[in-house]
């Protein structure tokens, strides 16, 4: 099966024939990738070289003169490196765009913690009308940036080689997917969280909502779950830096007695390189961890 | 240093009137010194140079001028009241709560600003950005003009897209250096020589000179961007 980077080029590289406003904006990573559609688009396709202050910068300039930009690196030097040029080159401008990302937590252990990015999403969360879309498997990377370059808005979009074995239908307006029922509390396993969640919850009386855009929160989605369970336990995995989302969930609950408890990447640097599935472990995200944590949450 | 003014001015007020323009301004400016240095190249791009008026504000194929220097906007507010892009009604209220007129201007909020700005080394990156996006829907005639400070010069963001533009050949590229002597290290061997060195056509010129501002701003610079040094007293 193709990365869901992979289909991110091969899905953006056929936009561009379909879409004359579209543009895609790189800093050399997935150049490669993107070199036939860089020949047939030399306008369209542009890349900066190293340059990351600029690669924001240029596709917010392009996003002035109308176009619909796609600005894409790992995502440490997509929002944490230029982080004030995503605040105020797109944000304080005024203009949409689409920032894709690869690498995500840890993409590639190997690499060690300087291409780790537990923290993209927390760091966007401090920035107004971003649209943050966490997919789980390559088709939903596909159907939710289909969706992000139709629109006008801020959008992020991350992408990761941690994948669901299945792909469920997904849009950005379609709220949280109720994929099990249960009495004992809600689940939200977020994007490619949810294979996991779902051995990690057998056997348990839960709901388990998947969620793969996170920004907006379907507090809506999460309310209606929780107030059907006999009490409103609230547990959110996701992805990148744990607690990420407990304030917005402590949000859509805020008229219910509840608890919510917030599991994802832990804040502490490991200094362990290796494979995913050892950190995924390290950082308690792995069936076992995630039983052990989310069965002593809950209430007999 | 000379002034030629009314002799070419074109636009509906006269240059002597920026200065009553700016008096408008009164408040806590605190950029003061700095509002001054760029008043006599804005008042040249403006009247003679820039192709946008107050109706072509979103033409697609209007020239572009981007401050991102934007400490001590007096002297463009002045310069847009003056071209009819608001009224000088507005001036008095600089920086004032419900003023569209802040210590550093607000696109979303000065009509005919094209960038918001204040954050040093946005605007050349951003110019970079609106000439690709130009270019990408064939719009090969509209220039861009991006005003920086010799001192903002500093923010190596600047230096990304300098390095780009030469080598890419972004013609429709225009930088102009405001050169007060505020940068810290100053810039040994002169600050047109980064931009030469990176492909540009540079051109070093009097700041307060506006025939030579307006030779300088029409240099021609075939394949190349272009940079325009406007040495001016330094500040004290």
């Amino acid at each position: 099966m193709d990365t869901m980077r992979d289909r991110f080029i091969s899905t953006a590289s056929r936009l561009l024939d379909e879409e004359p406003r579209l543009a895609v904006v790189l800093a050399d990573i997935s150049a490669d990738g993107f070199a036939p559609a860089l020949r047939a688009h030399p306008d369209r396709v542009i890349n900066v070289g190293i340059r990351e202050q600029l690669l924001v910068g240029a596709g917010a300039g392009m996003a002035l003169t109308g176009m619909r930009p796609i600005v894409h690196t790992f995502a440490s030097f997509l929002v944490e490196r230029p982080f004030e040029q995503v605040k105020l080159d797109f944000g304080h401008q005024g203009v949409g765009g689409i920032l894709v990302s690869a690498g995500g937590s840890y993409d590639w252990p190997a690499g060690g913690f300087t291409h780790m990015s537990p923290g993209d999403v927390a760091l966007l969360d401090t920035l107004d009308g971003w649209t943050v879309h966490v997919p789980g498997h390559p088709d939903e990377a596909e159907a939710l940036l289909r969706e992000s370059v139709a629109g006008d808005d801020r959008v992020y979009v991350r992408l990761s080689l941690q994948a669901n074995r299945e792909a469920l239908p997904v849009s950005g307006s379609a709220g949280f997917a109720v994929v099990r029922e249960g009495r004992r509390g809600t689940v939200i396993a977020v994007g490619p969280m949810l294979d996991d969640v779902l051995a990690a919850t057998e056997g348990l009386d839960v709901t388990v909502l998947y969620a793969t855009t996170v920004r907006p929160f379907d507090a809506a989605g999460v309310r209606r779950a929780a107030a059907a369970a006999t009490t409103a336990d609230v547990v959110i995995v996701e992805p990148y830096l744990a607690g990420t989302s407990t304030a917005a969930a402590g949000e859509a609950l805020i008229d219910l007695p509840h608890r919510v408890l917030g599991l994802g990447v832990g804040r502490a640097e490991l200094r362990r390189y290796g494979q995913m599935e050892e950190h995924l472990a390290a950082h308690g995200l792995d069936p076992r961890g995630l039983r052990q944590r989310i069965g002593g949450f809950l209430r007999p | 240093m000379t002034n030629t003014t009314a002799a070419t001015a074109r636009g509906p007020r006269a240059f002597p009137d920026l200065a009553r323009l700016i008096a408008l301004m009164t408040g806590a400016e605190k950029h003061a010194p700095a509002a001054h240095s760029t008043l006599d190249a804005l008042w040249v791009l403006y009247d003679r140079v820039l192709r946008v008026t107050p109706e072509t504000v979103d033409a697609p194929e209007r020239d572009r001028f981007l401050l991102s220097k934007g400490h001590g906007p007096m002297a463009y507010y002045a310069v847009l009241a003056a071209h009819g892009f608001f009224d000088e009604e507005l001036l008095p209220g600089f920086g004032a709560y419900d003023s569209p007129l802040g210590h550093h201007p607000d696109r979303m909020l000065v009509p005919g600003a094209e960038i918001g700005s204040g954050s040093l080394g946005h605007g050349l990156p951003l110019a970079v950005g609106t000439v690709l996006g130009l270019r990408a829907q064939g719009l090969t005639d509209p220039r861009v003009w991006v005003l920086i400070g010799d001192a903002e010069l500093d923010e190596g963001s600047n230096h990304e897209a300098i390095a780009h533009a030469g080598p890419a050949g972004l013609e429709q590229l225009h930088t102009l250096v405001i050169d007060n002597a505020s940068a810290t290290h100053g810039w040994p061997g002169g600050i047109a020589s980064r931009f030469a060195s990176a492909g540009w056509a540079a051109v070093t010129v009097d700041g307060r000179d506006h025939e030579a501002l307006h030779a300088a701003f029409t240099t021609p610079h075939p394949g190349r961007p272009l940079a325009v040094v406007a040495r001016v007293e330094p500040k004290s």
